[in-house]
């Protein structure tokens, strides 16, 4: 609205981000590995249930590997929705007392997000040397699925943040929710155990996209993507649903920014 | 709009209507069962066809009760609300805040706080480490530069927001009631400080209730009433003119509040009720019923009480109390203590007692018990307890309860 080009709005957000950041991690001796202890609780549990009871993992290479950078993957989703939720809510006294693009906040957000998703994936990393994997030639690709994920992760965000200052049970129908998205997105099963349509279109989602292609370029070319599932024209949709979402998100976000201040 | 270059501030037509929903549905559950249900809403007018400009490097103030829209103003122009019609425009940097402080994290240091305020007022991270030093040198509060806000008094906390907030180099600044706090000492650093921004050409817009800093800080000043453009011009008459619209007000407000008198405060009444003060009210000299007296111009205030007899009352006392608000006896006096005998009444009847004082009060607040005692002075028929309230205004300045009409002199040696 006023003087954006005057003021460096970039600078904001990085404080922004940094605060949340050190607020998270200040308190605990621990710190950040505080963040890591759940996906990782997770994953053991996991681990152990889909190798020794049901031997679903013995299908895939490297699956343990396969499943930690899915519960990652997954877990930056579930942190960057859920710190946008309320990114908007819970800075209500500087929404009604400050002048500035509310979008600030909820990308802020979203970016603390982002950051414990690239230490994870570090983690992610060691875990993959330990484990005798060796990352393939089109690992760099990983960036590009990561810049998709943003896009998508913020959309999503976005659209969440501007609920939530109207509707107050956003945050438990956003629960239950996740919760059913956990189980359709293809985490800890192999998508070739989901019976053939079903399977193509769970492969629809975004999410299961995300996560297939960070399997292919990172561990395993085993990996069923979009691409073998789906033919050509509805290999595209989940892609251009990323965007898609993400416009909506920011569209009805700037809709109601302007009213934030006076309905919080 | 086109504003020309002398205008820092231009404020066209601008009217803001608050609707307030009778029910909020605050879930999406709610909104889902009420979407055929229909919406009642009560409208306010916060802002009604307000036009003004504010020319470049102009101090202008804006006044007005609480709640008359003087802050819904201020967040339109810094961009917070947006106008229901009317626009604003602006040439120059505005700044964004409009209270000192916001976005301050208590579980940060001042450090952390000086950058992530500075952020949120715009400043980059290289202008806010230029500023650093003088920042916290203003704020004297070196020694606690690593020391958690949440630990910090709330002068420490008001002069550190202060000293971030003006080295936010905005040419525009929108000011909410600042001044209200800090000490003494600080006080007078930040009034230099926008003096010093008076001198640089800055405009300052800001909100007071403070009638002396008006007077003197302010090129100009707005009068808002009841969301109303009331008057603009230069701030002595506008400062007159909010003094009238406050006792205005307040007589408003007395008056609703000791109409009837019945129960409306929370004023405790005791006694066997054989006898009963019906109605109470004060006057002037001129016998015209009022609430608010001048210190200076009513040198008699009667006050009045309208008794009801339900039984024979032989020589019954009736006395007051003028309290302070605080509760502090002022006077006290009954027909005991003077040596009056109120005579005999029988059961039906009604009288009226009045109680003619010399106004000693000063500026402030009173309120006033009333009693009807046995002849004895051991039971009462009636007492109310701080049961009508009145106001002394003045237009000089005098501290304390009672105005002992001193006159000061120099005499030589």
């Amino acid at each position: 609205m006023k003087n954006i080009d005057s003021f460096k709005y970039y600078g904001l957000v990085r404080e922004l981000t940094l605060t949340d950041f050190k607020l998270k991690y200040k308190a605990s001796f621990f710190g950040y590995l505080w963040s890591l202890g759940k996906p990782l609780m997770l994953f053991g549990v996991l681990l152990v249930v889909f190798t020794k009871f049901f031997k679903m993992g013995n299908a895939i290479p490297n699956y343990p590997v396969y499943l930690l950078l899915g519960i990652v993957l997954w877990t930056y989703f579930v942190e960057s929705t859920f710190a946008s939720l309320s990114s908007i809510v819970g800075k209500g006294d500087l929404i009604r007392k400050v002048y500035f693009p509310r979008i600030i906040l909820t990308i802020s957000a979203s970016v603390t997000a982002l950051i414990t998703l690239l230490l994870n994936l570090v983690v992610v990393m060691i875990f993959m040397v330990f484990s005798k994997v060796s990352p393939s030639i089109s690992s760099p690709l990983l960036l590009l699925v990561l810049i998709e994920f943003f896009f998508f992760a913020s959309g999503v965000s976005l659209l969440l943040a501007s609920l939530f200052v109207r509707f107050r049970d956003i945050s438990h129908i956003w629960e239950v929710f996740a919760q059913a998205l956990f189980y359709a997105t293809p985490i800890l099963y192999p998508l070739s155990l989901v019976p053939g349509e079903l399977g193509k279109f769970l492969m629809l989602s975004p999410l299961a996209q995300i996560i297939q292609d960070s399997r292919y370029v990172l561990i395993t070319t085993e990996t069923d993507t979009v691409f073998n599932t789906l033919s050509f024209p509805f290999s595209l949709i989940p892609y251009s649903l990323s965007i898609v979402i993400f416009i909506i998100g920011y569209w009805i976000f700037q809709k109601e920014a302007s009213k934030f201040a006076e309905e919080i | 709009m086109a504003i020309d270059r002398h205008t820092a501030i231009k404020v066209d037509n601008v009217s803001k209507l608050f609707r307030i929903p009778h029910e909020k549905h605050t879930t999406l559950k709610a909104a889902v069962l009420n979407v055929f249900s229909k919406k009642r809403y009560t409208e306010f007018q916060a802002l009604n066809k307000i036009s003004f400009e504010v020319k470049k490097g102009e101090f202008f103030g804006i006044i007005g009760r609480n709640g008359c829209g003087k802050s819904t103003l201020l967040k339109i122009i810094a961009g917070i609300y947006l106008p229901t019609s009317g626009k604003v425009k602006n040439d120059g940097r505005i700044s964004p805040f409009l209270e000192l402080g916001v976005g301050f994290n208590p579980e940060l240091t001042a450090r952390e706080n000086i950058y992530l305020n500075g952020a949120i007022l715009g400043l980059t991270r290289k202008e806010i480490n230029e500023r650093f030093d003088e920042i916290l040198d203003f704020a004297e509060l070196e020694e606690f530069v690593d020391m958690k806000v949440k630990n910090f008094s709330s002068g420490m906390h008001v002069r550190l927001a202060f000293s971030v907030a003006i080295r936010a180099h905005a040419e525009i600044l929108l000011i909410d009631e600042v001044l209200a706090v800090g000490d003494a000492n600080f006080q007078t650093k930040c009034i230099n400080e926008f003096a010093k921004f008076k001198r640089e050409g800055r405009t300052i817009m800001f909100v007071t209730h403070d009638m002396g800093l008006v007077e003197n800080f302010c090129d100009r000043a707005l009068l808002i009433n009841r969301g109303k453009l009331s008057q603009l011009g230069k701030p002595r008459n506008i400062a007159y003119e909010y003094n009238l619209i406050n006792e205005l007000e307040k007589e408003k407000e007395l008056a609703a509040e000791n109409i009837g008198n019945e129960g409306n405060r929370d004023s405790n009444r005791w006694g066997d009720g054989f006898a009963k003060i019906e109605k109470m009210w004060m006057e002037d000299e001129n016998h015209e019923q009022k609430h608010i007296f001048d210190q200076e111009q009513d040198k008699i205030i009667y006050i009045k009480a309208r008794i009801k007899f339900y039984r024979t009352a032989e020589n019954p006392i009736f006395g007051i109390i003028v309290r302070t608000p605080g509760n502090h006896d002022i006077y006290t006096t009954n027909t005991l203590w003077q040596e009056m005998e109120t005579g005999n009444f029988s059961s039906g009847q009604e009288i009226v007692v009045e109680f003619a004082l010399k106004n000693h009060l000063t500026k402030g607040d009173y309120l006033i018990s009333a009693a009807i005692a046995y002849s004895d002075a051991k039971r009462y028929y009636d007492w109310r307890d701080n049961w009508y309230r009145f106001s002394i205004s003045s237009n000089k300045i005098s501290s304390g309860v009672v105005s002992l009409e001193s006159k000061i002199s120099i005499l030589e040696s």
